[in-house]
């Protein structure tokens, strides 16, 4: 049988398919983003949350390669096939372009495998339809169709349920747990809401502009201090995600508080770090991808701005 | 055959038609038209150059479209205004060089209303070689690049994520342009060779369901349109360029009626979803 680079592309379990260190991008004289440690293995889901402008997609960008790291690096496997489904893509009115067209933008897709796409997307009827008089949802469906037709070994998506109904909401999150495991790709998932962190992701990187936390969302989940934030909806599928931030991290690197007070660090007891109060050495340690039981959230917050 | 101006002229401008029809929807996606503007307003500079060295006119103006392609890219990465402003003082500041270089060198006597407007006379059998050597290369330089391409008209950023480098093919095109431009210019004229890649382009958009289909179409439409033009021409003794234009604006015309909108249905595009009023993007 033929090996093609890509059949070989992070094959073993478990090996970095796409790996960033200390990654900072730096545009228009700011730090979009900045000191980012992140893996995405094959077989894994790692999560991507955090505010408006906190650096979510030019971090997806920066794995891509589509976005150049001002500081640090971004390295990816040798022919690593990529199925990306951007935020936002635009297209123009005078372009006729169907579904199953688009479905094989960046490479031919057979017959059987659109149909096989379509039917797991729910838009097979679909099929014959111009892309521009999709609705919103649809829309959505079409472009992770197209992403997922590719048998990708990296899976990128940047908020792909948005404009999709709740009951959709969930089968989609399904969908893509399902691709997971099906084609054993490694996805780097962006998101707001917070049920898919923890029903369908791994690893939960939350970013402020840098990491200001990660780890296994079960670990999360389970901690205390998760349940104070969370409350009652901690325990539901749907819970929404109502992660309140209560600093600014300034250009300068020092941190604004709510109260209006100026630091060099953010505070043990800011905001997101509430689920870390029994961790003896706050701060510097970094578990990044230990997610073996009882594997916690790790800040790797403290040193960062020093 | 070729022996006869009208015959040369007419083989020539189906060539130019052919070449230009694909690429025009390439420059209607990208909503490129006031580049191709820019470039043929260059072709004019082109022109004079020539006259000054010496040189193959075609080549010279090929030369000027490529330089006035790399300028725009660099100035864009360099100059704090917009892509329609840089490609305005682009367009006019090379096309008044031209006549002001054409004016100096008054030993030259040329007709500048054919170069303008196009001149079937000036049509040679060189051209022809040009048009269809020339031709049949874009074309087949631009089915090889069609998929990254097509796929950056979309988005750059997804081509770039998926490995199809889409710098690369935009350069390409912008080559192609030049080269379409350069091997038009006596048919059409500098100043509607922009018309040749956009009526047809969107004469076609209301015939067709996909890109493919979209661009064979405006090839056929500009086809159409050149061998009525240049009837026309002949018949009403009008310049070349300007009847060819006309004839395919008529075709524009035409497709926009409501029988041209049942077409795509005959050509088997299949179910079209016809829902008005809910355009996702």
């Amino acid at each position: 049988m033929l090996m093609t680079p890509s059949a070989t592309a992070g094959r073993r379990t478990g090996e970095d398919l796409v790996r960033l260190t200390g990654a900072g991008v730096f545009r228009d004289g700011r730090w979009l983003v900045r000191g980012v440690d992140l893996a995405v293995r094959r077989g894994e889901i790692v999560t991507l949350i955090g505010p408006n402008g906190s650096g979510k997609s030019t971090t997806a960008k920066t794995a891509l390669g589509i976005v150049a790291p001002s500081e640090g690096r971004a390295e990816r496997c040798p022919g690593l096939v990529v199925g990306y489904v951007p935020q936002k893509l635009s297209i123009d009115w005078t372009l006729p372009l169907s579904v199953e067209r688009f479905l094989s933008l960046t490479g031919r897709i057979s017959s059987r495998e659109t149909d096989r796409v379509l039917e797991a997307t729910g838009i097979a009827h679909l099929r014959q339809a111009e892309m521009r008089n999709l609705s919103g949802g649809e829309f959505q469906r079409a472009l992770l169709s197209r992403a997922m037709a590719r048998k990708p070994d990296l899976l990128v998506l940047d908020e792909p349920v948005q404009g999709v109904d709740f009951s959709g909401e969930v089968a989609l999150y399904d969908l893509i747990r399902r691709i997971r495991d099906d084609i054993g790709c490694g996805i780097l998932l962006i998101s707001h809401d917070l049920h898919v962190v923890m029903a369908a992701t791994d690893h939960v990187v939350c970013l402020n502009g840098h990491v200001c936390c990660q780890g296994a969302p079960t670990a999360v989940a389970s901690s205390e201090a998760y349940r104070q934030l969370f409350g009652a909806r901690a325990d539901a599928t749907l819970a929404v995600y109502e992660h309140h931030h209560d600093h600014t991290h300034l250009a300068d690197g020092r941190v604004l508080h709510a109260d209006g007070s100026i630091t060099t660090h953010c505070h043990p007891d800011d905001g997101h770090h509430h689920h870390d109060h029994d961790h003896p050495d706050h701060g510097h340690d970094h578990h990044g991808h230990d997610h073996a039981a009882g594997g916690d959230a790790s800040p790797a917050t403290g040193g960062r701005h020093a | 055959m070729l022996d006869d101006f009208f015959t040369r002229a007419l083989v020539a401008g189906v060539g130019v038609a052919l070449v230009a029809g694909p690429l025009g929807c390439f420059v209607v996606w990208r909503r490129l038209a006031y580049f191709g503007d820019t470039l043929s307003h260059a072709a004019l500079l082109g022109v004079a150059l020539a006259f000054l060295m010496q040189v193959n006119i075609t080549l010279s103006v090929f030369t000027v479209s490529v330089l006035v392609s790399l300028a725009l890219l660099l100035l864009q990465r360099r100059a704090s205004l917009s892509s329609d402003s840089l490609l305005g003082l682009l367009a006019h500041s090379s096309l008044a060089l031209g006549l002001v270089a054409l004016a100096f060198m008054s030993w030259v006597r040329i007709d500048l209303m054919g170069f303008l407007f196009g001149d079937i006379l000036a049509v040679s059998r060189f051209d022809i070689l040009a048009v269809y050597v020339g031709g049949a290369a874009v074309l087949a330089v631009l089915v090889m690049i069609w998929t990254p391409l097509f796929a950056a008209t979309i988005s750059r950023e997804l081509a770039e994520a998926e490995g199809l480098r889409p710098d690369r093919a935009n350069l390409i095109f912008m080559i192609l342009l030049a080269t379409v431009i350069a091997i038009s210019m006596k048919i059409v004229g500098v100043l509607l060779i922009t018309a040749m890649l956009i009526i047809p382009a969107a004469t076609a958009r209301r015939l067709s369901s996909g890109p493919e289909q979209m661009a064979v179409i405006a090839a056929l439409v500009g086809a159409v349109a050149v061998v009525g033009g240049l009837f026309a021409s002949l018949e009403w003794d009008t310049p070349s360029g300007p009847s060819i234009v006309v004839a395919a604006l008529v075709l524009f015309l035409a497709s926009l009626s409501p029988f041209a909108e049942k077409l795509p249905k005959l050509f088997g595009a299949g179910a079209r979803r016809a829902r008005p009023g809910s355009s996702s993007q």
